[in-house]
C-alpha cells in the first residue's frame, strides 16, 4: 500500500466527515428555523444548499479517481463504496432541510393554526440519528450503526401520527388546509432524512461486517448479527 | 482405488462441480527446509483457481507438486497426498510421463524449443507415440486454434518459433501444452513476461480454456487473479492461510492476513 494511496483515503474520509458536519449544522438550523418560525433563517440555509451540492461533487470525483487508480480491494473498496453512497444520502439530507426551511418559509407568512403538532421531539430523534449515523462511520461502530437503524420506526411512527392529527385538524379547519399541508410535509421531510440516516447506518455495517444490509427486516427477524469481518 | 478424501477444512463453500485434483495434509520439504505445511486444498473440474502470495510463500513450490516436476530436484521430500480423480499421484505405480501429459504446464517465462512452430507443438505427440502424419497435423492445428494461435501462424507454420512475438510464444507453449489432450492445465505466472495487449489474450484463452480444462495459475499481479479465476487460496509462509470464491477473497477476506495482503498492507 503506497504512502500516496493512504493519504489519499486519509482525505476522503477527512472530506466526507466534513460533508457530514455541514449536513449536521445545516439540519440544525433547518430545526432552529422551524421552531422559531423565522423565515430570515430559512431563505440563509436555501441559499447555503449550492455549497452541499458542489461538495457531493467532488466527493464523488474522488472516489472515482481513487477506483481508477489504485484500484482497492476488500475493506478499502468497501470504504469507497460506502463513500460513495453516503455521499449521496448526506446531499439529499441537505436538500430535504432546504424543503424543511422553504415549507417554514411559507408558514410563517401566515398566522399560525392551534393544533397539538410539534416537532421538537421528532426533530430531536432526527438529529440524534444523524448523529449516531456519523459518529458509528467515524468510529466504525457497528452496534451504534444497529441502534440507528432501530429508531428509524420510532421515527415512522410520529410521522404517521403527524398525519391523522393534521388530517383531523383539516376536517375541522378546512380553509386552513394550505398550511395543514405545510405543516404535514415538514414532517415528511424530517422521516425523509431519518431514512437518510438510516441508509447511512446501513453502509457503515457493509463498510465494517461486509455483507449488505438493505431491506433491513432481515437483521431484525434473524435477530442477531452477523460476526465482523475483514 | 482410494475413496474421495474430504479435504472441505479450509473451504466456507460447497461445489457442484467435481473436484479434479485435491492435496491432502501436504508437506513439502527442500532438504530440511519445510516449503510446504499441511496444505489441504481442492481444485474443482473446469474451473480456474488462482494461488496468491508473497514470494517464497510456496505457491510455486505447489504447482510443481502438482505434476511432479518438483521429482527433478534433488533432496526434495513429500508428505501428504496430492489426487488426480480421486487417486494419489506419487503412488509408487504411478507413471510421471503419463502424469505429466494429463497435468500440463505452462511456465512464466515462454519457452519454445528451437524448432518450427508446428514441431513445437508436434513433440509432446510424438514424445507419446503417436506416428500418423494425419492425426498429428490435425491435432497441430487443432492447438493452435485452441490456444487463440492458429490466425496468426498458419502461414508460416514450418518456420522457427523464436521468430514469434513473447505473447505468441506463450500461446505456443500454451498450444503445445494442449496438443497432448491434458486434462488439467498448471499456469506458473503466465503472463508476467507479456506486455498488456497479450496479457489480455492470455487471459481471454483461460477463460475459453476452462470450459475444456481445470485449470491452476501462480499469480502476483492480484488484479489478474481477480480477473481470471473463480477461486482464489492466499498462501504464506507454506501454509494455506485462506481459500474463498474469488470475488469473497477480494471484496471481504475472512482473515486479516489475507486482508493485510491483497491491500498491501505487508510485503
Amino acid at each position: 500500500m503506497t504512502v500516496h494511496f493512504q493519504r489519499e483515503l486519509d482525505k476522503l474520509k477527512k472530506r466526507i466527515l466534513s460533508l457530514g458536519a455541514m449536513v449536521e449544522e445545516r439540519f440544525r438550523m433547518a430545526v432552529k428555523a422551524l421552531e422559531t418560525r423565522d423565515g430570515e433563517l430559512s431563505r440563509k440555509i436555501i441559499e447555503a444548499d449550492r455549497e452541499i451540492d458542489e461538495t457531493e461533487v467532488e466527493v464523488e470525483e474522488e472516489c472515482l479517481k481513487i477506483l481508477a487508480l489504485y484500484q482497492p480491494l476488500a475493506a478499502d473498496l468497501r470504504f469507497i463504496t460506502a463513500v460513495i453512497k453516503i455521499n449521496n444520502d448526506l446531499e439529499r439530507i441537505g436538500d430535504e432541510a432546504v424543503n424543511i426551511a422553504q415549507r417554514v418559509e411559507n408558514i410563517s407568512r401566515r398566522p399560525p393554526v392551534n393544533i397539538p403538532v410539534q416537532y421538537s421531539v421528532m426533530a430531536e430523534k432526527v438529529e440524534a440519528m444523524l448523529k449516531g449515523s456519523l459518529d458509528a462511520l467515524v468510529n466504525l461502530d457497528l452496534d451504534l450503526a444497529y441502534e440507528v437503524c432501530v429508531m428509524d420506526d420510532e421515527v415512522d411512527m410520529m410521522n404517521r401520527d403527524n398525519y391523522d392529527k393534521i388530517k383531523d385538524a383539516i376536517r375541522n379547519q378546512p380553509e386552513r388546509v394550505a398550511y395543514m399541508i405545510n405543516l404535514f410535509l415538514i414532517s415528511r421531510h424530517l422521516e425523509r432524512i431519518a431514512d437518510h440516516a438510516t441508509n447511512i447506518a446501513e453502509e457503515v455495517i457493509y463498510l465494517i461486517d461486509g455483507v449488505i444490509h438493505r431491506h433491513r427486516r432481515r437483521w431484525e427477524e434473524k435477530g442477531e448479527k452477523p460476526a465482523g469481518l475483514m | 482405488m482410494p475413496g474421495k478424501v474430504d479435504v472441505r477444512e479450509n473451504a466456507g463453500f460447497s461445489m457442484e462441480n467435481a473436484i479434479k485434483m485435491a492435496t491432502n495434509h501436504l508437506n513439502f520439504y527442500y532438504g530440511d527446509f519445510l516449503a510446504l505445511q499441511g496444505v489441504s486444498l481442492e481444485f474443482y473440474e473446469n474451473r480456474v483457481t488462482a494461488l496468491i502470495g508473497p514470494s517464497g510463500c510456496g505457491k510455486s513450490t505447489l504447482l510443481r507438486c502438482l505434476n511432479r516436476m518438483n521429482d527433478l530436484i534433488p533432496f526434495t521430500r513429500v508428505e501428504g497426498q496430492v489426487l488426480l480423480d480421486g487417486e494419489d499421484i506419487y503412488d509408487p505405480d504411478v507413471d510421471v510421463v503419463t502424469l505429466r501429459r494429463r497435468v500440463g504446464m505452462v511456465f512464466q517465462k515462454p519457452n519454445p524449443f528451437p524448432k518450427s512452430i508446428f514441431e513445437n507443438v508436434a513433440y509432446g505427440l510424438r514424445v507419446n507415440g503417436v506416428r500418423d502424419k494425419d492425426r498429428i497435423g490435425e491435432r497441430v492445428e487443432q492447438s493452435l486454434r485452441d490456444a487463440a494461435l492458429w490466425d496468426e501462424v498458419k502461414d508460416r507454420i514450418y518456420q522457427s518459433a523464436l521468430g514469434l512475438s513473447g505473447g505468441q510464444q506463450q500461446r505456443l507453449c500454451i498450444a503445445r501444452a494442449l496438443a497432448v489432450e491434458p486434462e488439467v492445465l498448471l499456469m506458473d505466472e503466465p503472463a508476467s513476461a507479456l506486455d498488456p495487449i497479450a496479457t489480455q489474450k492470455i487471459e481471454d484463452l483461460i477463460d475459453q480454456l476452462k470450459e475444456s480444462y481445470t485449470i491452476i495459475i501462480v499469480t502476483h499481479n492480484m488484479q489478474q487473479a481477480a480477473r481470471v479465476s473463480d477461486f482464489t487460496g492466499f498462501f504464506f509462509m507454506g501454509e494455506l492461510v485462506e481459500v474463498d470464491e474469488t470475488k469473497n477473497i477480494f471484496t471481504r477476506p475472512k482473515v486479516k492476513q489475507t486482508s493485510d495482503y491483497i491491500t498491501g498492507r505487508f510485503g
